[in-house]
């Protein structure tokens, strides 16, 4: 049995390690598009930017032998399309890979800003160890950067360039800093602390256009204002990693569209982590939830189902945490709520806490909260398993501070 | 036998000898506040409860940790944290449904009960028997994980 | 060293918060708590000062041992001049407070002044400010504390305060920490109240990691601890039952007093009884009792949670006395019992929960509550003057009593002064069983002839905590005393005086006593703290502790005619029981006492003693 791999990310690795351990005896191929020393975690990138670890501290795997002794093969190259007739897919340069079951895992790519000077020298996204690396390179204490976009990467890397020393600019084009996983208040309350911390926060605007201005470049927004910069981040958001895939056959929507048990459309093809479009536990609806967790759950179901197994996906579950310098915030599930769903919100700017949890009829859907990290995972625990919570609703409500003592009694009455 | 953390709350009177007992072993201060066993107290029932990490197998902090920081110690089964390994990113905090792994600012890490090595400082410091180190088939923990299975039913059923 | 070297100073009149280093020559004297805090409060407030005054202060203080794994290492004192006596005030409280107070990186907190409005101190680690409490004013301890959490976002915030009692001027009002942990006596909770101070919030998050010698240290406290769970009262009787295992013990002694001392046993006492508690009730088919409880560090256990029952006509249509919560413990159920004749406990537990709802002395005001009785019985004060019938034996005039003295209302107001001033006022003070204005705990001087001494000549006014003489006379520890004589008591009541202090000042709980003595104490301070405390060393520092405190005394204007019981005690003979026909032997104790002490004739500390001390 020949296992084919597309992408090295946690989600391809999880896969792979699950299948050697259901198969000994198959053939497992990874293909990784970027050529570095090792598959690594783009979740460490942040605190490479802060000089917290060295490169090696970023890959997913600890031990150097790790996949030799696990008969993986790790093939360098870049997939450039799938063949499903013939079952192969063919690479970049011009290789060719055959697969009785293929994976794939290729994950999100930056999205890019349409905007003139976008490829000009100095302008950069963050998303690679090579970006990760070109930043770090060009950022002395002083520089001034300018940073298009303030969603989950544009705020979890700020903390990297400060401690660079850098002037930083934000530029959010919504107003609002991670908009997608944070109310409006908890959002404000991230822009506040990161003013408070020397970022200049400029929201509702956004880069018209950058040009080269002799050494450095000259950023005008569309208000008309213009910003001198040295260094240009667009963190613009990002997509699945699909475009490969175009006419390949394979169903795609946001993503790509798989069912309970990570199939694809098309019989022998698999997708899992960020590129895969599944349901949701809370919602129901067909969703990609673009995070660390779910990809590596996916991963192994996929890898269950393509060893001839056959494992269902509960559902992913949109959950996130985030370091905004210092500033932790997470969000789960439907944290904004639903029509009709009580909610309550907790608000205490001066200390920088938040707390807002949204309830369906008699359980959790959604929280969000900031700067709280003790048993922040329950959270999770009282959303996904749909808990029961009879009278602590209303105690919740009333101080949502509660929640561990709320979990603890309608979950673990057995303790 | 592996052995497994035994938790009667009914036996609990919050004494928080575990807490310090935790904390003294892992941080050398007696401290609470950074202790991984926390006595949660329902005052209006009277009830005290401990709780901590049940080294589940499901072992959520493990997966989702991205830098494998987290690993199995074979010997006791608890899923262990490596500090030098750890980059603070908390994925594992919002990953675990049972909220047993937290972060720490000052350390810029994240902990979880590591089972002290097999001689946990919380079950030797329990005054009234509440918490116990003993065989994991008298634990009763199957209570517990069932929840984690339910987290994760569909999997376990089919798989 | 096991301090934390930093003291708190709040001047509540200019609304600042300091930090000073502590006083390390005084630690190496004074040991902490007790001993330390009132050298301080003896240096810096003149002891004519009025309680009440912004002069007076009132210090909030923690021992070496506290926040340690010590067995009981989570007490904490409160040092002033008593509101309700005019003397020397330390009221010592467990629960989790004084712990934490420890952890944020503190000592003691020295309040003084007064602010202009209502305030409560907010600390978090080295981090203190003075905020609003106009919120606050006017709620029950039970309230703020919730509140206080509730806005700090923080279940784990340790929160003190007083209630309406101690806003109220009830003269014996309290100081509550963690929901019903008190301290009790003494009107520390008026002057806090008087100081216009709601609450004490705390945070600590930084522990104690100064131990001299860890390694010794946790030997001992494992060693210690082992003590305690082997011996038969705190390993056994303690848990088990709590305080309340002495109802029937003391009870039969004849020493359980009644209806305002006039007997000395109560034909209900089983009624109250640890043994009532556990029974299941006809009404529910539920025990009173639901658990035991531990303060901090406590591997002994004695707290009592209890579940008051639903149908009583005391609590019908009050659920939020319907959840478990605290008591009774022995003094509370045999002041608001025995003492007013009264035998049904759903009645006590409710009165005892206002007292930790509102702030106020179980044992005080159960006390006040006989003395108006027995005047109520000889007609002295009328069903119009109380506002109801009250004659003993009435629990719902018990329970009617402690509303009216929680919200300062009618009568309650003249409850509220203790039973000194009540029987002053209507011309009997010989009616009340008080001594320094304070009254009596559960033990009658009569048939345990030590305790009458203890009452006397604690200098906090009455109290059975300053030399539980009931260990030896009536349990037999460390050795065993006849109670009903007056021989060797006065050397007994001076060494376990001395050596409660000591107990008092390292922050731990005197139940330990039961199985430890100063032996069992000193390899664990002499591990934490530096300064080599040998057993020389540590009963010259209780001793010392004593003397200090009666000096403050002294100069407050109290002598040897303050060191007395009430007359009854000595001329009304005990009516039933072992003690049948004897009265206290006071007289013929002190006398010999003082000498021991080596005060003279009007129990002034000779300057030999003193320099001996280096006082």
């Amino acid at each position: 049995m020949k296992h084919l791999i597309i992408g090295a990310g946690a989600a391809g690795i999880t896969a792979a390690e699950q299948l050697r351990k259901l198969d000994p005896a198959a053939s497992i191929t990874v293909l990784d598009g970027e050529g570095e020393a090792a598959p690594y975690a783009r979740m460490a990138i942040p605190y490479l930017l802060s000089n917290q670890i060295v490169e090696a501290g970023t890959h997913l795997r600890r031990d150097p032998d790790h996949y030799r002794t696990l008969r993986i093969d790790i093939e360098k190259g870049r997939a450039a399309a799938v063949d499903p007739v013939a079952s192969l897919v063919r690479l970049v340069d011009g290789r060719v890979l055959p697969y009785d079951r293929l994976l794939i895992a290729t994950g999100s790519v930056p999205s890019r800003e349409k905007v003139a000077g976008i490829d000009l020298p100095g302008v950069h996204t963050c998303w690679t160890l090579a970006d990760a690396r070109a930043i770090i390179a060009s950022l002395r204490p002083g520089t001034r950067v300018v940073q298009m976009g303030a969603g989950f990467v544009g705020c979890i890397i700020i903390q990297g360039l400060m401690s660079r020393g850098a002037d930083l600019t934000v530029l959010i084009r919504s107003g609002r800093m991670v908009s997608r996983m944070m109310p409006p208040k908890a959002s404000d309350m991230i822009a506040q602390w990161c003013a408070a911390k020397g970022v200049h926060v400029m929201g509702k605007t956004q880069t018209a256009k950058i040009e080269q201005d002799g050494n450095s470049l000259k950023v005008t927004l569309t208000t008309g204002e213009i910003l001198p910069a040295d260094i240009y981040l667009s963190v613009v958001g990002v997509k699945p990693g699909i475009d490969f895939l175009a006419g390949s056959g394979i169903a795609m929507q946001d993503g790509i569209v798989v069912d309970a048990r990570m199939r694809t459309n098309l019989p022998g093809i698999y997708a899992a982590g960020d590129v895969a479009e599944s349901c949701d536990c809370v919602t129901g609806k067909s969703q990609i939830n673009a995070i660390q967790p779910n990809a590596v759950e996916q991963a192994r179901i996929a890898a269950l189902n393509m060893a001839g197994g056959a494992a269902d996906f509960v559902g992913s579950l949109a959950i996130n945490v985030l370091d905004t310098l210092g500033l932790v915030s997470c969000s789960f599930g439907q944290w904004q709520g639903v029509e009709g769903g009580a909610g309550v919100e907790l608000v205490d700017e001066a200390n920088y806490r938040y707390l807002s949890l949204q309830f369906g009829d008699d359980v959790l859907i959604g929280a969000t909260s900031i700067g709280w990290t003790d048993h922040v995972g329950v959270l999770r625990g009282l959303i996904q398993t749909s808990t029961p919570l009879g009278v602590w609703k209303e105690r919740l409500l009333a101080d949502p501070t509660t929640f561990m003592a709320a979990y603890l009694a309608t979950s673990q009455k057995a303790a | 036998m592996q052995k497994s953390l035994h938790i009667d709350a009914n036996k609990c009177t919050g004494c928080l000898q575990c807490e310090m007992a935790c904390s003294y072993e892992n941080y050398g201060v007696f401290i609470t506040a950074k202790s991984r066993i926390k006595i949660f107290d329902f005052e209006n029932e009277g009830r005290k409860v401990p709780y901590t990490c049940t080294q589940c197998a499901e072992a959520w902090c493990l997966m989702a940790c991205p830098v494998d920081a987290i690993r199995l110690d074979a010997v006791t089964g608890a899923k262990v944290v490596n500090e030098a390994t750890c980059v603070g990113c908390k994925v594992c905090t919002i990953a675990c449904p049972f909220g047993t792994i937290n972060y720490v600012a000052a350390t810029g890490k994240v902990q979880k009960c590591d089972l002290c090595d097999g001689d946990p400082a919380c079950a030797t410091a329990c005054p009234t028997g509440a918490i116990t180190y003993v065989d994991a088939d008298w634990t009763g923990f199957d209570k517990m994980r069932a929840w984690a299975g339910k987290t994760d039913n569909a999997t376990r059923a089919s798989a | 060293m096991a301090w934390t070297r930093n003291v708190l100073r709040v001047d509540l009149t200019n609304g600042t918060c300091k930090s000073e280093p502590l006083n390390m020559e005084w630690a190496q004297q004074y040991l902490g708590q007790r001993g330390l805090a009132t050298k301080y409060f003896v240096s810096e407030v003149d002891p004519k000062v009025d309680p009440l005054s912004p002069a007076n202060k009132m210090i909030m203080t923690t021992g070496p041992l506290t926040g340690t794994p010590v067995s009981t290492g989570g007490r904490y004192s409160v040092v002033t001049k008593g509101a309700l006596t005019g003397a020397i005030a330390c009221s010592n409280s467990g629960g989790y407070f004084g712990a934490e107070l420890k952890f944020a990186g503190w000592d003691m907190i020295i309040f003084e002044g007064k602010s202009l409005k209502p305030v409560y101190l907010s600390i978090v680690n080295d981090q203190a400010e003075l905020k609003d409490a106009a919120h606050l004013w006017g709620k029950s301890t039970w309230h703020t504390e919730e509140t206080i959490k509730k806005e700090h976002q923080d279940p784990l915030t340790r929160v003190c305060s007083i209630g309406r009692a101690g806003e109220n001027g009830v003269m014996y009002a309290c100081i509550i920490n963690d929901l019903h942990r008190a301290a009790g006596r003494s009107g520390v909770g008026t002057v806090m109240g008087s100081k216009n101070l709601k609450a004490v919030a705390v945070r600590g998050t930084n522990g104690v990691s100064t131990i001299r010698d860890p390694k010794a240290f946790m030997a001992a406290t494992v060693a210690a601890k082992k003590v305690l769970a082997d011996n038969a009262v705190t390993g056994q009787g303690l848990p088990t039952y709590g305080t309340q295992v002495l109802m029937n013990v003391i009870n039969e002694m004849g020493a359980l007093p009644t209806r305002n001392h006039r007997d000395v046993q109560f034909e209900e006492a089983r009624k109250i009884s640890a043994e009532a508690m556990a029974e299941k009730r006809p009404s529910d088919g539920k025990s009173h009792l639901v658990t035991n409880n531990a303060c901090f560090g406590c591997t002994i256990a004695c707290g009592r949670i209890s579940k008051i029952d639903e149908t009583h006509f005391s609590v019908v249509n009050k659920p939020e006395y319907w959840g478990a919560s605290g008591g009774l413990e022995y003094e509370a159920a045999w002041a608001l019992g025995a003492a007013n004749g009264v035998g049904d406990l759903e009645a006590l537990q409710y009165a005892n929960l206002l007292c930790n709802e509102e702030g106020f002395d179980p044992i005080s005001f159960g006390a006040t509550v006989g003395a108006a009785m027995e005047l109520y019985e000889l007609g002295i004060l009328t069903k119009e003057q109380i506002g109801m019938e009250a004659p003993f034996g009435s629990a719902k005039a018990v329970c009617e009593m402690a509303e009216m003295t929680a919200r300062g209302e009618g009568f309650g107001k003249e409850l509220g002064q203790g039973s000194a001033r009540l029987c002053e006022k209507y011309g009997r003070p010989d009616l009340s069983m008080t001594v320094k204005k304070q009254e009596f705990p559960a033990y009658d001087s009569r048939a345990i002839q030590g305790m009458g001494l203890t009452y006397a000549t604690s200098n906090r006014g009455a109290c059975h905590l300053r030399s539980y003489t009931v260990a030896s006379e009536v349990l037999g520890i460390p050795f065993k005393t006849d109670p009903l004589v007056t021989e060797g008591k006065a050397g007994l009541v001076k060494a376990f005086q001395d050596a409660t202090s000591v107990f008092d000042s390292a922050g731990v709980c005197v139940f330990t006593t039961f199985a430890w003595s100063l032996a069992d104490l000193q390899p664990q301070l002499d591990a934490a703290c530096e300064g080599n405390w040998t057993m020389e060393k540590l009963a010259e520092v209780g001793e010392r502790i004593y003397n200090m405190e009666r000096l403050f005394n002294n100069a407050a204007g109290f002598t040897a005619k303050d060191d007395d019981l009430p007359p009854r005690l000595k001329t009304e003979a005990a009516k039933t029981g072992p003690a049948k026909g004897l009265v206290s032997g006071i007289d013929k104790m002190r006398p010999e006492y003082y000498q021991l002490r080596g005060w003279d004739e009007q129990g002034v500390p000779s300057k030999e003693t003193l320099g001996r001390l280096g006082l």
